[in-house]
């Protein structure tokens, strides 16, 4: 045996036992913190690992709601959606600025066709707007683009692909008005109560009735589970919350009488209503030029949304029924008869005598086309749309009372106030007076004050009245129905996909007048008469038309070289009618040359006459 | 050595064999258990954790660890065979050697991950710092022996302090700082054992702890880089985890998560989400220990620990046992490399220790690290086998 002389050392020493048993002592103190930890981690707070680590490998992928669909009132479908695919750059991924993130624009911009500098300007601008949510690069991306995205992902850090439910119109520019746009929720709407359950980059309505029936139509967003690695490739999918989709929103429209009127309005700068005149249900109600709202389903191209904005393009985003105001001509005739009648300034059957003109204070006001009709009555007068028997109402109820009756009563009748429709950014318009005219005057914004020759323009709808043609058709709505004040609306009622009726919207009034029936019968009979008799305004417009309409045309002078602004406001059928259709456009030149044919093509919608929805029928009459 | 060395161990099997006891029963049977049951645990927790490693593979890593294995329980009934005395006569040798496996690393040696660490063959790269661990314990207890009359001269102590400094410094310029701090383990083990003065250790322990300030706090904050900067993350992690995965304290979180993930009975090999989906990183090697307890939870780290702590209940006991100082040592060398190796690891997954990169003996992933773990309980075994013989030849029975 192998031995040396530390071989034969005594048995364990005292000291070294000492140091074995420290060695010991701290491997089982050692040993006991481990247990205490591990006790603590596993079995006192196990629950909260594992739900961080169930938390771990899944990324919950918000999922879009599909909005509602939009149908008109016989359940055509308006608007409805489409999936398209979006490619995003999420900002916790993003390379940060330099070589980098250029290079990734350059690859991105070559795929999608976009310039790499304008890439980054737009993700910059979405990133700094929204800090933490994904910025769009492009919204809608074709299939085999998204598929070199996803095979090639290693060259695009930070970029991700989304699906998202687009907003589709198939009928194009026809109803784009009503319909409005959507788009991404912006940071000043979400802190208000209108957008709860909102969260950044979700698409709501932004005009229209995508505006006021958002909250029907966006639907609750959808949550997709997926098991993701650490370096978030993917594992698996998981759980899945079904996204809900928004309501469905019926409308009052009727697609017909919408179509139909947005073809008789053409390329002119013009815009119609059509209304039921017992509640207020408008059937169309469109504005030209107009736009097709499936480019606001992408992300809208600034340079688009000026073409659109642009005045030199005829503003197609404007809506000119709620937010075209105009001077009316004519049309405020029924505004001022009713005025007249009611405040007792003339009866039904006086009459008052047209030599051609009317000289107050100096000034000649004429009739136009410098005709002079004699004696007449109110009916008659609203036929031949004799302007010197509305000066005389004009100049009289200038100086009667508060010399404020026609004033009065546009307001009673809805003018110069916002009907209450359920379309944003409705403008009120301008009903003028004396208070009004001398506030401005005192202001020096204008070069004199009230005179009555601004009473005589008001009864005749020229001069400072501004009005938009939904307003008018409210008024005339009014005097129809025999007093009630309706409030305009297009949404009918909001369904469930299966258009069983979740909730309906009752029409309602804004308040209701007392217009004396004979009064009212005159008024309808003058109105008649202007589309009916031989010498009527609109006569030669509506001959041979199936239906007996009541009308009253409107050409107002805008001054200074400009055209006429022409319009028609039309109820039938006589003498009861059901619906006021009002046209308007602002170089029409007479009446009866360009609005009222429109107004006819509207109302062979409306009643179905099928072989008069596409004709034509110009009247000559001036007023 | 001499020359009737080989001799006298042929001698010895024949009074063995005499008395019907080979070499090989003299064993000691719990370690032996201990050590096969951990190398049996690390091929169970390869055959879960790493199916999807490997692509097209699922048994990359329990193949090549059960050969690991096996060619270390073979290395370890060897060196039980052979009397460890031997050893003393070859520390400049065995010295020498370290030295230069280690140079010869940081000279040719494949760059692992950013620092080079292993000598690449066909079939395996051999780690010279693994080696180094079990070559630096046989070599520093012989030179402790030579000075076990003059341990309480301060030459002594600071001659083995500088000795273990070289090849610690060394290996942590490879750079593999989990490897120079098992080295330090071992010296303060050596020493502790070796029986030097309190006041030599507790001077050594102050530089230990004003060395540490320096390199984590004081240096980094002057702008000198003692330690790479990852490094000084990775060791000051643990005390600020966080969930940034660029971030070293990133891994930390997540063996955390996964370790609570298990609760009391694990998730199972098929929904261990943390093991399975790679937000545990390094899981066949430094967080294995994660594994366990996410796969099996309390109760089956529970059952690794209990295994770990008999392996070291038997070192104890072995150092205790031995025939000579020599022994002794060796066996303190080997339970401070383990329990070293063990409470790092461990704690290091459990949060409560910095990132190092120690394996965690016998059950990480790695040749290198498995066949040195088994020499060095092969070297145990040897104490054993001789304390036993020894005792056998005074005819004096041993209490097992």
């Amino acid at each position: 045996m192998y031995l040396d002389s530390n071989d034969r050392r005594p048995a364990i020493t005292p000291k070294l036992a000492l140091r074995v048993a420290i060695i010991g002592g701290l491997a089982l103190a050692l040993f006991a913190i481990v247990f205490f930890r591990l006790w603590y981690l596993q079995v006192l707070s196990g629950d909260r690992y594992l739900a961080e680590a169930n938390d771990n490998q899944v990324r919950e992928i918000k999922v879009q709601a599909p909005r509602g669909e939009i149908l008109d009132r016989n359940g055509d479908v308006l608007v409805e959606n489409r999936v398209g695919l979006a490619v995003k750059v999420t900002p916790d991924k993003l390379p940060p600025e330099g070589p980098v993130r250029d290079t990734l624009y350059e690859r991105l911009g070559k795929l999608l066709g976009l310039k790499p500098a304008k890439i980054g300007t737009t993700v910059n601008e979405q990133l700094t707007a929204l800090p933490f949510s994904a910025a769009t690069v492009e919204q809608d991306v074709k299939l085999p683009i998204v598929q070199y995205v996803l095979e090639h992902r290693a060259d695009f850090p930070g970029v991700a692909v989304e699906r998202v439910f687009l907003r589709s119109y198939p009928n194009e520019e026809v109803g784009a008005h009503i319909f409005g746009t959507v788009g991404e929720v912006t940071q000043e709407q979400l802190k208000g109560q209108r957008y709860r359950g909102v969260t950044l980059g979700d698409r709501v309505g932004q005009s229209g009735v995508e505006y006021s029936y958002d909250r029907f139509l966006r639907g609750r967003n959808g949550a997709t589970r997926l098991q993701v690695d650490a370096l978030g490739t993917l594992r698996g999918e998981g759980a899945v919350k079904e996204p809900e989709q928004g309501k469905q929103l019926r409308l009052s429209v009727d697609f017909d009488v919408q179509q139909t009127g947005q073809q008789a309005l053409g390329d002119s700068k013009a815009a119609f209503v059509a209304m039921d005149v017992r509640n207020g249900e408008i059937l169309g109600l469109g504005s030209s030029p107009s736009f097709d709202p499936n480019q606001f389903a992408r992300i809208i191209k600034p340079s688009d949304f000026e073409r659109l904005s642009a005045e030199e393009n005829g503003a197609p985003l404007t809506n000119r029924a709620t937010q075209g105001l105009y001077p009316t001509g004519s049309t405020f005739k029924l505004i001022t008869a009713t005025a007249a009648l009611e405040e007792g300034l003339i009866t039904p059957t006086e009459n008052q005598f047209d030599g051609g003109s009317l000289q107050v204070g100096g000034i000649t006001f004429n009739n136009a086309g410098n005709a002079s009709y004699g004696s007449l009555a109110l009916p008659k007068a609203l036929q031949v749309s004799s302007d010197v028997f509305f000066y005389r109402l004009g100049q009289e109820a200038n100086s009667a009372g508060n010399g404020l009756a026609i004033q009065d009563w546009a307001n009673r009748l809805g003018l110069g106030r916002r009907t209450g429709v359920d379309l944003p950014g409705e403008l009120p318009g301008l009903i003028p007076t004396p208070e009004w005219r001398n506030r401005l005057y005192r202001k020096e914004q204008t070069d004199r004050p009230w005179s009555v020759g601004d009473n005589i323009n008001l009864s005749v709808g020229q001069g400072d009245v501004q009005v938009n043609p939904l307003q008018l058709a409210v008024s005339y709505a009014a005097v129809a129905n025999g007093g009630t004040v309706v409030t305009p609306h297009l949404g009918q009622r909001v369904e469930d996909a299966n258009g069983r009726a979740l909730q309906e919207f009752e029409s309602s009034s804004q308040r209701r007048l007392n217009i004396d029936s004979q009064n009212r019968q005159a008024i309808m009979e003058g109105l008649r008469l202007a589309a009916s008799a031989p010498g009527g305004t609109s006569t030669d417009v509506f001959k041979g038309f199936p239906i007996d309409v009541a009308g009253k045309t409107g050409t107002a002078e805008k001054g200074a070289g400009r055209p006429d602004q022409s319009w028609y406001a039309a109820l039938a059928p006589y003498p009861n009618p059901r619906y006021v259709v009002v046209t308007t456009f602002e170089e029409g030149g007479f009446g009866a040359e360009t609005a009222a044919p429109a107004a006819r093509r509207i109302l062979a919608a409306l009643f179905d006459v099928n072989d008069e929805k596409d004709k034509v029928v110009r009247g000559s009459a001036a007023e | 050595m001499q020359a009737g060395s080989l001799g006298s161990t042929v001698q010895e099997f024949r009074q063995a064999a005499e008395r019907g006891a080979s070499p090989l029963r003299r064993l000691d049977p719990l370690l032996l258990l201990a050590a096969v049951g951990l190398i049996g645990a690390s091929v169970y927790m390869m055959s879960t954790a790493t199916v999807d490693d490997v692509p097209g593979q699922p048994y990359y890593y329990v193949v090549r660890q059960s050969i690991y294995g096996a060619i270390g329980i073979a290395l370890m009934l060897l060196i039980a065979r052979f009397d460890y005395s031997r050893l003393r006569d070859l520390k400049l040798g065995i010295y020498g050697v370290m030295i230069a496996l280690i140079l010869l690393v940081v000279l040719i040696g494949t760059a692992e991950r950013g620092s080079r660490r292993a000598i690449e063959f066909s079939f395996f790269s051999f780690q010279s710092s693994e080696l180094g661990k079990v070559l630096l314990i046989v070599a520093l207890s012989a030179f402790l022996v030579d000075r076990s009359r003059r341990l309480s001269e301060r030459e002594s102590t600071s001659r083995v302090v500088l000795l273990a400094l070289i090849p610690a410094i060394l290996v942590v310029a490879q750079p593999d700082l989990g490897s120079g701090l098992v080295y330090l383990a071992v010296l303060a083990a050596l020493l502790f054992v070796a029986g030097t003065r309190w006041t030599h250790l507790a001077g050594l322990a102050a530089l230990g702890v004003a060395a540490t300030v320096i390199v984590l706090v004081a240096a980094p904050a002057m702008g000198v880089e003692v330690l790479k900067p990852y490094q000084v993350d990775r060791l000051t992690a643990f005390v600020h985890p966080t969930n940034d995965p660029q971030k070293q304290g990133y891994q930390l979180q997540q063996s955390i998560t996964a370790i609570g993930a298990g609760q009391k009975t694990g998730r199972g090999a098929e929904d261990a989400s943390q093991t399975r989906l790679d937000f545990l990183p390094e899981h066949h090697t430094d967080f294995i220990f994660s594994v366990v307890g996410e796969e099996f939870g309390f109760a089956g780290a529970a059952f690794v620990l209990s295994l770990y702590a008999l392996l070291i209940w038997r070192c104890l006991r072995i150092l205790t046992m031995a025939k000579n100082l020599y022994g002794a040592l060796i066996a303190g060398g080997v339970t401070a490399m383990l329990m070293f190796q063990l409470f790092v690891n461990v704690g290091m997954t459990i949060g409560i220790m910095p990132i190092t990169g120690v394996p965690l003996p016998l059950l990480s992933y790695g040749g290198s690290s498995v066949l040195v773990t088994f020499m060095a309980i092969g070297l145990l075994q040897s104490i054993h086998v001789q304390a036993r013989a020894t005792a056998a030849a005074k005819g004096r029975e041993l209490i097992a």
